[in-house]
Order: C-alpha cells, then structure tokens, then sequence
C-alpha cells in the first residue's frame, strides 16, 4: 500500500534533487527551475498533510489553501525573477552566475 | 489509487526532476521540468486535490514554463554557453543532496502516522456533509454533493479562500499587482542619458 | 575650631582668582576689555585679603571636601600661618603691581584677554599652593602653577622660540614633578595616609616617621630627595635649570611674576614647608645644600656672558634660587636630629621674600626698558638710557643694589643671614659652602654692574636707545611702589608685620660682614673697571656665554638614549611585533584568507552550498542530537 510516507520520501528527494541543481548548475534561468522545482516539492508535502489529516472526515483545507498561495506567489516570483535575470543579461551580456560577483565582500 | 500507478508518477516526478539537473540544453531543462509538474500534478490527484493538481498544471506546465522558455528563446542562449561546473560544486551538490535525503527519509519513517494508507484515512463523505448540514456553516451545493458521495474539492477550496482567507487572498491579489509593475519596471530599458 | 573670618576669607582669597579665570577664558568674546579690569579687580581683592589675612592667628581650616576614600581624607584646606601669611602677600602684592603693569604693557597685544585669563589661572594655583595644608593638594596645584606657566610662557605661541620653551619648561617640570610625586608617596605610606603639614610634623616629632627616621636611614633620604625633585623642576635647580632662561620668552610680566618673584620660589616655600622632611636626613640635606650651592655659582658665571637683559636677570633668579636652597639644606643640616623650630625666621625664606620684591622690581624695570626701545632686549644695543628713563633709571639702581647686597638694602640682610649660617654651620660642607656663597655674591656684584653700567651709561648705541622715552604712569607706578618695598622690607617695623621676615640669624659675626662686603666692593670695581664706557663685551667666554654646554650636552645625551633605546626598540619589533606578531598571524590569515575566499568569493553557487551545509547541520543537530541530550 502507499503510505504518508511514500510520498514525503518523494517530496524530499525531489526538494534535495532542486536544490542540488542549485548548487551544481551555473546557468541562473536553470537555477530558477530547480528553485521551482523545490517549491513544488514543498507543496507535495503540504498536500500529503492535508489529505492524511483528516478534518471532520474531510482533506484540511486550510494546507490545500496554503498551497494556493505559494503557487501563486511563486508565479509572481518567477516573473519579477525572470525581468530581474534579463535585465542582468542586458548589463552583463551573460547568465552565467559567475559573472556576478557584486556579493564578494 | 493503485501502487503501480504511484510509483510510475513518481518516477515521471523524480526522472524529469533529475534531467532538469543534468541537462545541458536549457530548452530541454525547461521541457523536462514541465513533464515533471505533470507527474507533480498527478500525484496531486492521486490525493484527492483535484483543484491543486489542475492548477499546477495550468499555472506551472501552462504559463510559468511558457514563460520560461519565452526568456531563454528571447537571450537566445546556447547550449554551449554554459561553462562546466567544477568539480568541487557537483561533489558539494550530491553530497548535499544525498544527506538531505537521507535526513528527510529518517524523520518522516520515524513520524507516529507515516505508515498510515489512503485507505487507513478514507474521507467520510457523508457524516462530514451530515455535520455540516447541522451546523449550517456550509452551502447547499456542497452539502448535496456530499450526500451523493462525491468530494466537491474546488467548492471546498473556494469556500476556504473566499471565507476563511478572504483578506489573504485579496493581499495577494495585491501582490501580483506589484509583481506585474515591478517587471514592467525592471524590463524598461532606461533611457540613454543625454551626453 | 577656626573662626567663621578666618576660614571664609581664604576660601574667597582662593575662588575669586580661579572664577575670574573662568569667566575670562569662557567669556572673552562677550566680556572683552571688561574681563582685563575683571581680572585687575579679582587681583586687587585678593591683595587686600591677604593684607587682612596678615593680622589674623594661625589656623587651620577646611576650605572644601576634596576625596575621601574609607579613612583617607584628602580636602582643600588651609594652613594658615606666619610662612603663608608672608608669602600670600608677596604673591598677592606683586601680583597686583604686575597686573597693573600689564595693563601698560600689554596694551597693544591682540590676545590680552587671554593673558589676563592666564594671570587669573596664576594666581588661582600659587594661592592654593600656598595655602594648601597637605601635600595632595599642594601637588594638585603644583600642577596647575606648571599649566598656568606653560600658558603664560607660550602666550606669544606665533613664535617657534616661544612655543619651544613653554614645551621645555613643561617637560623639564615633568621630571622634577614626577620625584615630587614619588616623594609623597612615599611619605603617605610611611604616614598611613595623612600627607597634611601638620600631621607629618608631629609624625616627625614622635611617631611613625619618627622611628623611620632613626631605622631606615635610606627610605627616609629617598623621601627627601623626592621632596627635593619637585624643588629641583619648579625652581629650576642644576640639572633641571635650563627651562628657566627659556621662559623668558614669554612677556616680561610674566617673568617677572612668575619666573622670578613667585613661581620659581614656590619650590623653595615647599621645602621650607617641608623642612622637616630634609631634617630627618642628613645626607638628603648635604646634597640639597650642595646642589643649591652648585646652581647658585654656575648661574652666577653664566649671568656673567649673557647680552640679553631678561637672560641676564634669569641666570641671576636661578642664581638667587640656588642661595636659597642651599640655605634650607643648611639649615637642615645644622638642626639635623635636634628637631627645633625651623618657622618663621628661615633665611631661605627671608631671602625669598627680599628677593622677590626687588627682582620682580628688576623685570618690571627691565620690561619697561623693552617697550620704550620698542622690544630691544640686548643690552648692547642700549645705552645712555640713564638721562631718558629717570625713574626707571631710580627703581633700577635700587633693585641692583639690593641684588648686589649694598649694606642696609634688603639683599643685604637676608643674603647676609645665609651667609651667616654657611659660617655657623658645624658641618664639613660648611665652610665650602660658605666660600661658594661669597663667591656667587661677588659674581652677582660683577654681572649686575656690567648690566647696569652697559644698559644706562655711555652713549646710545642704536637709534631705538637714542629715542626711548619714559614708560607711562601705569607702568611706573608699580615700579615705584615695588621700590618702596624694597627699601622698607628689611627696616623692623614692616619686617614684624610680615613677620616671617625677620631673620633668625641676626647676629653679625666680623668674618661675614668682611667677605660679603668686599665680595660687593670687588664685583663692583670689576665691573666698573671692565665694562665703563665699553661698545662691545671686552671678555669673551665662550664656556660661559653658552651656557656650560648644558641645552647642547642634554640633546646629545637625549640623542643617544633615544638612538639607543631607537636601536633596541626596533631590534624587538622586528623579531616580536614583526615576527611573532605580524608576520606570523598575516601568514596564518593569508591561508585561512585563501581557503575562505571559494566560500565568499561571492559565487552564488558557494553561498547556495553553505546555506545547505548548514541547514543539514542545524537539521542534524536538532532533530538527532537534541532528543537525546534530553530536551
């Protein structure tokens, strides 16, 4: 049978798997999708909660509507990210993270 | 949901998820992702969100990728353009990864209800309508949906957004607002300064 | 109990200089001209109370709580009695007169608020050093007198010469100020804390200082010669004496006030105040007496080639200075074991007295002599200002007789009474001492004749001599009047009043009469004989002239101690503070430097990696160590 627990193993693999390309991948837009992908991760986990934590016979709605919200605040990021990363493309003629070092101390 | 059909989203989820990493080709990264939030959204189903799972595959396969694919189209960056990585981020990478893993995996078996099934957690359909009818809380059309044996996800949904997470949801319709004007911002090109 | 007159009066006599002081330097952009008759006023009202003061009885009052720690007390008070009262008048009465003076003669300086701010400041210290009743305090205002005199010295602070020698004559008290230091501490110890006049003199008398001095022969000469150092800086004795003719930079009045009348015998006060001290040890008093001695007749020589009026009168002050001192060690030597009374009639404070009524008559008169040939200050370009400078000329003649020791003027007197005890004085530095007094005796005769005879006979040298007029009324006047003191200090009835004027040693003994008055007679023949009707200096000593060496000899000696200590200073930092220090910890940091830098070399990609490492850690930490430390 599947269990909880099946699908949190899931999730957290596919949240290690996005962050890995994080760290590993030097393309920023690549870098975007895996911090995507981490997000959805974190949603698969909210809504495993909610379906195994029955409320009155009923999925708790309130982590379902959790949810609701980080997708739509992750598609609100990923558009201010998507004009943040053509606007360092336009300066830095790259998308190349190396290419941005203003954080060097 | 059969087992079969778990593992096969699953591994659709988790294949994808790997060649969105490993990918050299950011055209294909961007595809391979929207296949992953296919499977995402199957999984999704599978656990009688129906409203999260099409909403996940409208906003994320649907427009997010769009977009995405629209930027990488639009700086028309290459395949080559991406310099290897070097060794020491790929070793950091999967040394990270497999021990958050491994993290993850040893906190959730040790949870008291992980072992938990679907089917050890059923959905009472009716009683949970009986109550609501009772308590009056609810509305007619989500009421008799339940009598019949159905699970009305999208009016359970709306019901939570419109009711208990009005304002939220009016602040973020805000802040999609202030999304929209900061990129119109950031994408304007400023203005040549007149020498 | 001390009366409600008597402990008021010094409390004013103390404040009002040190309110003036404030009001002037805060207020001088309000105040202006106001603040110099403020200042001449606040001047004047401390005169009149110390004239009052001079018929009140001895006391002892607390003036204002000061520090108190457990049983250590340590207060503002006074000591009032015969030494204050005189020197309180001296201070107070020439003080006066040269603000007066100053009101002439530093009509046209741009600065004069500030000067006489600084005058204020002056008078505020000595009056607490003359009033203070235990060594704390005086040390306190001991300090203060050497600020005030660094301020006053560098008034004209444009001048490089100037603002050099109010650093020197800072820094040289530094060093005489640090042994005074050490000396009451060491007298605090050995006292258990009471550090005031009159409870170290009983402690002397019987008690713990008593037995210290029969036991510890040594700690005792130690405490002394500490005492001593402070004399040393402040009066400007061998070796310390070379800030002295430096400070004659600054304005004539201030010389006059303080770096000859006042000041200057602060030092001497203060061992006399201290006599006991000395007189508990008879090797501190033989050295102080030899050092008073030395100082006396290597100044006098100098006095001798000096071309610089105000130079001239200094090496005469140091050479007073020096008499004086070697009177007090003498006097210490002859009552050394005996304990008597040492009070009212010290001849080193008769001398003091006499002295800094006609020297300060001196710089006065020599500061008038400055201003009508309009800042000349070498005596060969005067001349002939005998017939141009009546009464300058008068007070003049008087103040260098007195100096001189021409019998029945004051100098006369009280050098005689030191004289008279290097002769009494049962003891093998004695007669030495003796010798070396009426040597320097001749030698002031000498430089004082030669100063007087080139400066108002024979004829003009330069047109600025040629043209010189008499000084105004405001800055003859007090020339006066310092004349009239001069001529009625010694003479019975004033001498009572001031009491602490009357010599001990009155008694005339033939052999001191006969040499003091042929050491006059043979300084003033020479004098005459060498130096009438002369264009320029017929001796030249070279040696003399320059000083015994003394500013040359101390620069390379502070040269090779400071290349030396320079030398070993660097050897140390280049093997600890280079080495071990820096270097090592440089090459440390460089690696961890270089290590660092993948982690913030502001990759996104090493930031992303940390973030993560630390989170499995914090992970790792609070999920699998936590629950089984028990939380």
């Amino acid at each position: 049978m599947i269990t909880l627990n099946h699908y949190l193993i899931v999730s957290g693999i596919l949240f290690a798997l996005g962050f890995a390309g994080v760290i590993a991948r030097r393309n920023i837009i690549i870098i975007y999708m895996c911090l995507e992908m981490m997000l959805s991760a974190a949603n698969l986990t909210l809504v495993a909660f909610s379906r195994f934590n029955l409320v009155d016979g009923l999925p708790d709605y309130t982590a379902q509507a959790l949810v609701f919200f980080t997708i739509t605040v992750a598609a609100a990021e990923v558009a201010v990210g998507l004009a943040i990363i053509v606007a360092l493309f336009r300066s830095k003629q790259s998308v190349d993270v190396e290419a941005v070092t203003k954080l060097q101390g | 949901m059969p087992p079969l059909l778990f593992y096969l989203f699953a591994a659709l989820s988790l294949g994808f998820g790997l060649m969105v990493v490993l990918s050299r080709n950011p055209v294909t990264s961007a595809l391979s992702l929207a296949m992953s939030f296919v499977g995402l959204a199957a999984l999704f189903i599978s656990l009688d969100a129906y409203f999260i799972g099409t909403i996940q595959i409208l906003v994320y396969a649907g427009a997010v990728m769009v977009l995405f694919l629209f930027i990488i189209m639009l700086l028309d960056i290459k395949e080559e353009a991406e310099k290897r990585s070097s060794l020491g981020a790929i070793v950091g990478a999967i040394l990270v990864a497999s021990v958050l893993s491994v993290q993850i995996a040893t906190v959730c078996s040790s949870l008291s209800h992980s072992k938990q099934s679907v089917a050890d957690s059923a959905l009472k359909l009716q009683e949970a309508g009986a109550e609501m009818t009772a308590s009056g809380k609810s509305l007619a059309t989500i009421t008799k949906d339940l009598a019949a044996g159905e699970l009305p996800d999208t009016k359970l949904m709306g019901l939570t957004l419109f009711s208990q997470y009005a304002f939220h949801l009016q602040v973020i319709g805000l802040l999609l607002l202030v999304g929209t004007v900061g990129v119109v911002v950031l994408s304007k090109r400023e203005k040549e300064v007149a020498p | 109990m001390p009366d409600q007159e008597t402990s008021s009066l010094p409390t004013l006599l103390l404040l009002l200089p040190l309110l003036t002081a404030l009001v002037i330097l805060l207020g001088n952009k309000v105040l202006k001209g106001a603040s110099v008759a403020l200042s001449v006023f606040s001047a004047a009202v401390c005169f009149i109370i110390s004239f009052i003061l001079l018929g009140t009885q001895d006391s002892s009052p607390i003036l204002l709580p000061f520090l108190e720690v457990g049983k250590f007390r340590i207060a503002i008070d006074a000591l009032i009695d015969q030494q204050s009262r005189g020197m309180m008048f001296i201070v107070t009465s020439i003080g006066l007169l040269v603000h007066l003076f100053s009101l002439g003669y530093m009509k046209e300086d741009e600065a004069r608020v500030r000067f006489f701010g600084s005058l204020s400041l002056f008078m505020f210290s000595m009056t607490g050093i003359v009033l203070a009743g235990n060594l704390v305090m005086m040390f306190i205002f001991w300090e203060l007198v050497g600020l005030s005199s660094y301020l006053l010295i560098g008034h004209w602070f444009e001048k490089p010469s100037a603002a050099e020698a109010s650093k020197k004559a800072f820094l040289t008290n530094r060093i005489g100020d640090f042994g005074f230091m050490i000396g009451i501490l060491m007298l605090f110890m050995a006292n258990h804390g009471d550090v005031s006049f009159l409870g170290l003199k009983s402690s002397f008398a019987e008690g713990p200082l008593h037995e210290i001095a029969k036991s510890n022969t040594t700690f005792m000469m130690l405490a002394a010669l500490g005492i001593f150092m402070g004399a040393v800086g402040k009066s400007a004795q061998f070796p310390l004496h070379v800030w002295l003719p430096d400070a004659m930079e600054g304005p004539t009045p201030v010389s006059a006030l303080i770096h000859a009348a006042t000041m200057v015998a602060a030092g001497v006060f203060m061992l006399v105040r201290c006599s006991f001290v000395i007189e508990a040890s008879l090797s501190a008093a033989t050295i102080i007496a030899w050092i008073g001695g030395l100082t006396a007749l290597m100044a006098a020589l100098m006095a001798t080639q000096q071309n610089d009026i105000k130079r001239v009168l200094a090496y005469s002050t140091l050479s007073q200075l020096g008499y004086m001192v070697m009177a007090v060690g003498l006097l210490a030597i002859q009552v050394s074991g005996e304990h008597h009374e040492a009070g009212p009639g010290h001849p080193a404070m008769f001398h003091l007295y006499t002295h800094a009524f006609f020297k300060a008559m001196l710089f006065l008169g020599s500061g008038a002599i400055i201003y009508a040939c309009h800042h000349e200050q070498d005596i060969w370009k005067m001349g002939g200002l005998m017939k141009h400078m009546p009464v300058t000329f008068a007070t003049f003649a008087i103040g260098t007789a007195a100096l001189m020791g021409v019998p029945g003027l004051s100098g006369f007197f009280s050098k005689e009474a030191i004289l008279g005890l290097a002769f009494e004085v049962k003891n093998p530095s004695g007669s030495p001492l003796f010798w070396v007094g009426v040597g320097t005796a001749m030698l002031t005769a000498f430089y004082m004749t030669r100063m007087f005879v080139v400066t108002f006979f024979g004829k003009p040298r330069t047109e600025n001599a040629h043209h010189a007029v008499e000084a105004p009324i405001i800055m003859i006047f007090p020339l006066a009047v310092l004349a009239l003191l001069t001529l009625i200090s010694p003479i019975g009835p004033v001498a009572r009043l001031l009491q602490a004027m009357e010599p001990k040693h009155a008694e005339n003994h033939p052999t001191v009469m006969i040499a003091s008055i042929a050491a006059l007679i043979v300084g003033v023949g020479a004098g005459i004989f060498l130096y009438r009707g002369k264009d320029k200096d017929p001796l030249n000593i070279k040696l003399f002239a320059n000083k015994f060496y003394f500013d040359e000899i101390y620069a390379v000696i502070v040269q090779v101690c400071q290349d030396g200590l320079a030398w070993f200073v660097t050897g140390l930092e280049r093997l600890f503070v280079d080495g071990l220090v820096a270097r090592l910890p440089a090459f440390i940091a460089t690696r961890l430097g270089s290590a660092a830098r993948v982690l913030t070399g502001g990759q996104l990609q090493s930031y992303t990696f940390l973030l993560g490492a630390g989170v499995l850690i914090v992970i790792y930490l609070v999920i699998f160590v936590l629950p089984h430390l028990g939380h």
